[in-house]
């Protein structure tokens, strides 16, 4: 580009010698703030609610008692004490955790062996089976409920934390192993040719190259499955059930619309309990995830 | 590069191999204890008892007592076997297969390394794939029919289907074009990750909660009364009369799609704002200097240029709308004139019990998502050659 600088700058200064930037901007600006007014206006009603006097919820709307914020007696915590203590909250917490943490770590642990396999270790049956797991990525879940929960049954599986781990482990395994595989095929060659000079065994290459290069994929894909599994009703609800010792906090949520459907007290302290570890996650960790995230979408 | 082998000392070469057995021992141990559903309330009272607690242990074997502490066992023991069992078994396996013969080593160890993701895509996906589809065609007695599918065309499934295509456009199409706009918007402001991060936020909450969010966004009394759901306040603030969203027919089916526009325009925003700033700032000056706005920059520039950006998200979205599940289940059920596909085949297999039905309509959105999978295939394919 050899253009001259001049003719470029040319236009901008003759409309700014009229109309000043900062008010050119005005429209765009306020268009930005009404966008993300509107974006967390629902959570913040949800919010609000979840702290006011029950007595006042279905009086008057929540942005009522945002006008008066320092009238301490419309301010209560009751709804989060009843939720957790009688609707079982706590409990679907607790098992929440239970289901979410081997759902997330076993999944990524075979496929980051699986996606290593794919990516550097010659195998007769390779190219066809990688585009299955390409092919298996789009594959409704509604194709694998009906004869999983027939093995299930038979199997004693149903409403077991086993069942329900390895059901999560086995819908995230194409996800997982295709992230992965994209991130740990870019690995430069070199240091695999020189690890196998030195007599390295896959084993430990494994081990001590690829898993700690691959430390940002892994990351990443372990906050997707996180995210997945956590916030999942279905695949809960279909191998777990809804019986109150096994039941995961998305399927506590929605027995509470069923069972408190008008107490709007108690429904909103429930979703933002079950919303508050996702949120934590994803506020700190957001930028590993919109690597994935573009890892998995810009690339493929 | 420096050697990344470890020399064995002799002694550990047998101590590790055996501690890693027993290690394996206890995993199996704990998967039996995970497997029994009473299996923590029994193992915490095989504790008391050893302890001399026996009737801490027996209120323990009558459903009642510590339960908690039961429970916080079950989590400990389910977080040692699930994230260390699974790596103490590839650790060891591919020991042991180290310790083969070249010949047998190279031939064994990829499936090692592979064969476990293959053998659960096989259980979990593969296999239930291919009986759903044979399960389509049988009625309950295992017979060949076409009865299943034959209904898809009476009235009360022709709705459901349409349902599922208004999902698929506009649950689509305005995820991804309020997501170019947005990110073109914010691409121009000074506070732009701030303003990125709420659009985005609502990407980590689950459908569930989403729904009871917005439920109560469409919450409904009926006139005179005081409207506590924010979108009847204003409607009857600006002189209107309250309207009962989620049970007015079609317009449930918008207010539902309203929610899942909500979640996703944050993941097509993302996409797009990477991509966005991916275009050459040269393009972008050639064409104001042409005289064009910014409005035109975008439209004629920007959007032709990250057009495989937008086809992948709106792949992604399409079908993750397609089988929508959870908003239409958890806000009105699918009651109102509402059903979606996903939403009938769970009750078609759970409370009127025609697994065959179900498997049809499972058969259907898997048909659905054939045009993407292709899409992929071919990407992939064209991906290895150029790689």
């Amino acid at each position: 580009m050899t253009a001259p600088a001049q003719p470029i700058q040319q236009p901008k200064a003759r409309v700014a010698a009229w109309r000043p930037a900062f008010i050119r901007s005005v429209p765009l600006r306020l268009s930005v703030f009404l966008i993300c007014f509107l974006w967390s206006v629902p959570t913040l009603g949800l919010l609000v609610t979840s702290v006011r006097d029950p007595k006042n919820i279905t009086t008057s709307g929540w942005w009522t008692a945002l006008l008066h914020p320092f009238e301490a007696n419309q301010w209560t915590l009751s709804n989060y004490q009843t939720v957790i203590a009688s609707d079982g909250m706590g409990n679907a917490f607790v098992n929440s955790l239970i289901v979410t943490i081997p759902s997330v770590a076993i999944p990524i642990t075979i496929a980051a062996f699986a996606a290593y396999a794919f990516a550097w270790i010659p195998f007769r049956g390779r190219g066809i089976l990688f585009t299955i797991v390409v092919a298996l990525l789009v594959v409704p879940i509604q194709m694998s409920l009906i004869p999983i929960l027939q093995i299930y049954s038979a199997g004693n599986l149903y409403g077991s934390y086993l069942g329900i781990w390895l059901a999560h482990t086995g819908f995230g395994l194409p996800l997982a192993i295709f992230l992965l595989y994209n991130f740990i095929s870019q690995l430069p060659r070199d240091i695999f040719e020189s690890a196998a000079i030195d007599g390295a065994t896959h084993l430990q290459v494994f081990m001590r190259l690829v898993l700690p290069l691959s430390i940002p994929a892994i990351g990443a894909m372990a906050i997707f499955q996180f995210l997945w599994v956590w916030n999942d009703l279905l695949v809960a609800l279909v191998f777990l059930g809804p019986g109150a010792d096994v039941r995961v906090l998305p399927v506590a949520l929605y027995n509470l619309i069923g069972s408190r459907g008008g107490s709007w007290h108690l429904l909103t302290a429930g979703a933002f309990i079950t919303m508050i570890v996702p949120l934590i996650v994803f506020l700190l960790l957001q930028r590993a995830f919109v690597r994935g995230i573009l890892a998995g979408s810009v690339k493929s | 590069m420096a050697d990344i082998r470890t020399e064995v000392p002799g002694p550990s070469r047998f101590v590790l191999p055996i501690l890693g057995l027993i290690a394996l021992g206890l995993c199996v141990a704990g998967v039996l204890v995970l497997y029994d559903p009473q299996g923590g309330p029994n193992l915490l009272a095989s504790i008391y008892d050893s302890l001399g607690n026996t009737s801490g242990a027996t209120a323990l074997r009558n459903g009642s007592g510590d339960q908690v502490i039961a429970k916080l066992l079950l989590a400990v023991i389910a977080l040692l076997v699930g994230v260390g069992g699974i790596w103490l078994l590839f650790l060891l396996v591919g020991g042991a297969v180290g310790l083969l013969q070249a010949k047998w080593r190279d031939r064994i160890l990829p499936w090692v390394f592979a064969g476990p993701a293959l053998a659960l895509l096989a259980v979990f996906l593969l296999y239930p794939a291919a009986g759903t589809i044979v399960r389509s065609f049988q009625n309950d007695k295992g017979q060949f029919t076409l009865a299943n599918f034959a209904v898809m065309v009476e009235p009360e499934f022709t709705q459901i289907l349409r349902n599922n295509a208004i999902w698929l456009i506009v649950g689509t199409g305005a995820s991804v074009i309020l997501g170019l706009i947005f990110a073109w918007l914010f691409d121009r402001v000074r506070r732009e990750a701030l303003a990125k991060t709420l659009v985005f936020l609502p990407l980590a909450i689950s459908l569930v909660g989403a729904s009871v969010i917005w439920t109560f966004v469409y919450a409904f009394q009926p006139a005179g009364q005081p409207q506590i759901g924010l979108l009847n306040a204003v409607l009857v603030g600006l002189g209107g009369k309250p309207i009962s969203w989620l049970t007015t027919s079609p317009i449930n089916v918008f207010c539902e799609i309203i929610i899942m526009i909500w979640l996703q325009t944050g993941f097509a925003m993302v996409v797009f704002s990477a991509a966005i700033k991916g275009v050459s700032g040269e393009v972008l000056e050639a064409a104001r200097l042409d005289g064009a706005t910014e409005r035109q920059v975008f439209v004629r520039v920007i959007v032709p240029m990250i057009r495989g950006s937008i086809v992948t998200v709106s792949t992604t979205i399409a079908i993750v709308t397609l089988k929508i599940f959870d908003i239409v289940f958890a806000t009105t059920g699918g009651r109102f004139n509402d059903d979606v596909v996903a939403n009938r085949m769970f009750h078609e297999i759970f409370q009127f019990f025609e697994d065959g039905r179900g498997a049809a309509l499972a058969t259907l959105l898997f048909i659905a998502v054939l045009p993407v999978m292709y899409i992929n295939l071919r990407n992939f394919r064209r991906q290895q050659v150029e790689g």
